[in-house]
């Protein structure tokens, strides 16, 4: 029944019947050819860290594989090496953009299925021992009534860890970067005895700053974990 | 890899849960039990219990602005829960669920919307179970099982205070036709009745309900007109407050600020409407036709649920659909036409002109010759026109065709971020010719103006569309005719319709002494 209506745009999806359909299996699809050619996977070589593309990155942000952004990140002290690495799916164009409001801010939770087969090729070539949601505050989980990193991870049919809370409520959009990357530490542990040793990957729906998911590598790694990776619907 | 979840910590995260216990029959949420007492999701409680109002109570009047006559989700209230409850507990507040079940068929009891396709479901954190909520009005916040709609009880005795002094502030006069159709809408608002306006495109049909509007202010009615678009919400609220100086006008689209405003005159978008609930004395409808058949039920809805029990209802269109038109036939819809503009000039009719397989045409990068030889007239004399297409898609074809013609031609739909701009320079006349989608089939308005169709048998040009894109010729006094060309790959019932319907106004004009024979 939901397959016969794009999940964005709502239109019609049409049949489309060829030969494939007999040999394979058809694979499900959620968004409407249109909407889903709207939608821009990165390719071609990105930063060996946050996963930005580097093409058409002015070259004097480049530095060798990584993008300025990471460097200044792993120069400091205080955060180097925490997040080993991000993989993000999409581009955050105009069209994730409204894609990903509608399904968080105006809560529609079904969109995260339009992203669940993606979502699922990239996260097989990941080896984790959890994967762990990026916590909402209180407020803002019981605002939107769900947390749309979870969503992603239920959506592939994973079972999300909660390894992670929230110790008090910031609206991160507001805030510059410098900001963003100043404040103390906004999470903190749950079941902590369940970290040492683990490998953790790390879901939330955007990486713009990268500041968010640094500072939950951050603290899982002070608490013993082996390694801390990322994954990201959209690379802001 | 290492998918598997044999060792998954799972932990419940802790929010505050809207879940409700039944305590001396009142439903107390969650968060307010003072000891613990089972709860359940709204859901689950077959009958909302309604307190009896305690007169003596004294109601928070912010609260009592923020609710009359609509119905608004707890997101919507920036009052406390506690403050919301004890509202509720002292009988101002209607609570009503946001779906309800039918034979285990959700319904949407905002914006009605019933088809499953339409439907999705969560794991809410709300109210810890899941919850289906509805994707169709989800642009005004989501409405899911575990939500509640909130109304506020009104008193209808101190409501309504008449006013003594006239608030009508206009000097102009109507056409017979307008004066005759303005008698019927006082009527029809006296009597709390249905009644359709049928005035064709250019008719005046907004003057026409400045008497009755007056009428119902005076008695200190609520007065709602809503149309479907937000373009002419935006040209009618000044128009209407000239009218009526001193009465406060609210002017609802998307993103407008007098969303909370409690105003005497309701201005709206139909959308907009879906908040309100028992809010009208009178209700006006502008463009009824404006709407897919679909969409229509959705329509009636709103607008049902928007007007109060007894309430006046008034439609006004240039096209009513043919179930409308059979029942104004049959006498079953009162009804009254404005056959004629105000100018006295018959309306113009459409030709239609087979113009062969376009689409093959448009394959070799050429139009049909008789289409091309229309438009090259139009070059030659620099006379404007609007060239409509059934599809968006066909843009890229056509336009670079076009232009080859002439520099000065655009094309213009729904989506395009530079519409404002190319309509703009369509009436400045910076542009010959504007292609468009049916987007511009009413409500834009150019004086001196031909109109073809390429393709007017497609099926997004039904009956009521053609008569609209007809419809946009010949308006002004000093233009008062022009040439309509349906070119067809195969003539359709609805452009017979269309054809027919202009004729047969043209003929009641003629009959009612409301045009000049030339």
């Amino acid at each position: 029944m939901l397959s016969e209506h794009c999940l964005f745009c709502h239109g019609e999806m049409g049949a489309r019947v060829s030969w494939a359909c007999f040999f394979e299996e058809a694979e499900e699809s959620f968004l409407c050819p249109s909407c889903e050619a709207q939608l821009t996977e990165i390719q071609g070589e990105t930063c060996q860290i946050c996963c930005r593309p580097l093409e058409k990155l002015d070259p004097q942000y480049i530095c060798g594989d990584l993008c300025y952004d990471c460097v200044r990140w792993e120069e400091d002290p205080e955060w180097k090496g925490h997040l080993q690495k991000n993989a993000s799916l999409y581009l955050y164009n105009n069209f994730l953009k409204e894609l990903i409001s509608q399904y968080k801010f105006r809560g529609d939770y079904i969109l995260a299925k339009a992203f669940s087969r993606k979502i699922n090729e990239k996260l097989r070539r990941i080896e984790y021992d959890y994967i762990v949601p990026i916590p909402l505050s209180a407020e803002r989980q019981f605002e939107r009534g769900f947390n749309q990193s979870e969503a992603l991870i239920r959506e592939v049919g994973l079972s999300p860890a909660y390894l992670l809370q929230r110790t008090h409520s910031e609206k991160q959009s507001k805030k510059s970067r410098t900001e963003r990357i100043h404040i103390p530490q906004v999470f903190e542990l749950r079941a902590e005895s369940e970290i040492k040793d683990k490998k953790i990957l790390l879901i939330d729906d955007i990486y713009t700053t990268g500041s968010t998911l640094r500072h939950a590598a951050k603290i899982l790694m002070q608490a013993g974990a082996k390694s801390v990776m990322s994954f990201t619907l959209a690379r802001g | 890899m290492s998918n598997d979840s044999s060792n998954q910590i799972s932990i419940i995260i802790e929010v505050f849960l809207l879940r409700f216990a039944l305590i001396d029959n009142k439903l107390v949420p969650e968060p307010l039990l003072v000891k613990s007492t089972p709860t359940k999701p709204i859901t689950q409680h077959d009958v909302i219990p309604q307190p009896p109002q305690n007169p003596s109570y004294s109601f928070n009047h912010d609260l009592q602005d923020l609710l009359k006559g609509k119905q608004l989700l707890l997101d919507d209230i920036p009052n406390s829960i506690q403050e919301i409850q004890a509202h509720y507990e002292n009988g101002y507040l209607l609570l009503r669920k946001g779906i309800t079940f039918r034979k285990n068929k959700p319904k949407c009891e905002r914006c009605g919307n019933e088809a499953p396709s339409w439907f999705a479901v969560f794991p809410c954190s709300r109210c810890r179970e899941s919850c289906i909520y509805c994707r169709k009005c989800i642009m005004m916040g989501r409405v899911s099982s575990c939500t509640l709609l909130y109304s506020w009880i009104e008193n209808e005795h101190i409501d309504a205070q008449p006013f003594e002094s006239p608030l009508l502030s206009w000097t102009g006069t109507l056409s017979p036709g307008q004066q005759t159709a303005s008698a019927q809408v006082v009527e029809a608002i006296q009597g709390n009745k249905e009644y359709l306006v049928w005035a064709v495109c250019g008719a005046g049909k907004t003057e026409v309900l400045f008497e009755g509007i007056h009428y119902a202010l005076l008695q200190g009615k609520r007065v709602c007109i809503a149309t479907p678009r937000t373009d002419v919400v935006l040209e009618l609220t000044p128009r209407l407050q000239a009218v009526f100086p001193t009465i406060q006008v609210a002017s609802l689209y998307g993103g407008s600020e007098d969303r909370h405003k409690n105003a005497q005159l309701t201005i709206t978008t139909t959308h907009q409407l879906l908040r309100f609930y028992h809010a009208f004395d009178t209700m006006i409808l502008d463009e009824v036709d404006a709407f897919p058949y679909s969409v229509e039920e959705a329509l009636q809805h709103a607008v049902k649920q928007a007007r109060k029990t007894t309430s006046s209802m008034i439609y006004l269109t240039a096209t009513p659909n043919s179930q409308w038109q059979k029942e104004c036939r049959l006498g079953k819809r009162d009804f009254v036409t404005i056959p004629a503009r105000y100018h006295r000039h018959p309306l113009p009719v459409p030709h239609f002109v087979w113009c062969g397989n376009w689409h093959k045409s448009l394959k070799q990068d050429r139009l049909p010759r008789n289409v091309m030889q229309w438009l090259q007239e139009r070059i030659e004399s620099g006379k404007q026109a609007l060239f409509f297409i059934p599809k968006i898609d066909l843009i890229p074809k056509i336009l670079p065709i076009l232009k080859q013609l002439h520099p000065n031609i655009e094309a213009v739909h729904a989506e395009d971020p530079q519409r404002k701009e190319k309509v703009q320079a369509m009436r400045s006349k910076e542009l010959l010719i504007l292609v468009t989608t049916t987007i511009l089939e009413r409500g834009v308005t150019f004086p001196n103006l031909d109109v073809a169709i390429l393709g007017s048998e497609d099926r997004i040009f039904t009956e009521s569309a053609l008569v609209q894109i007809a419809g946009r010729v010949g308006r002004s006094v000093q233009f008062p005719s022009g040439d309509i060309t349906f070119f067809h790959f195969g003539k359709t019932e609805a452009m017979i319709k269309a054809r027919n319907q202009i004729i047969a106004m043209n003929k009641e004009a003629l009959e009612k002494g409301l045009i000049d024979v030339e």
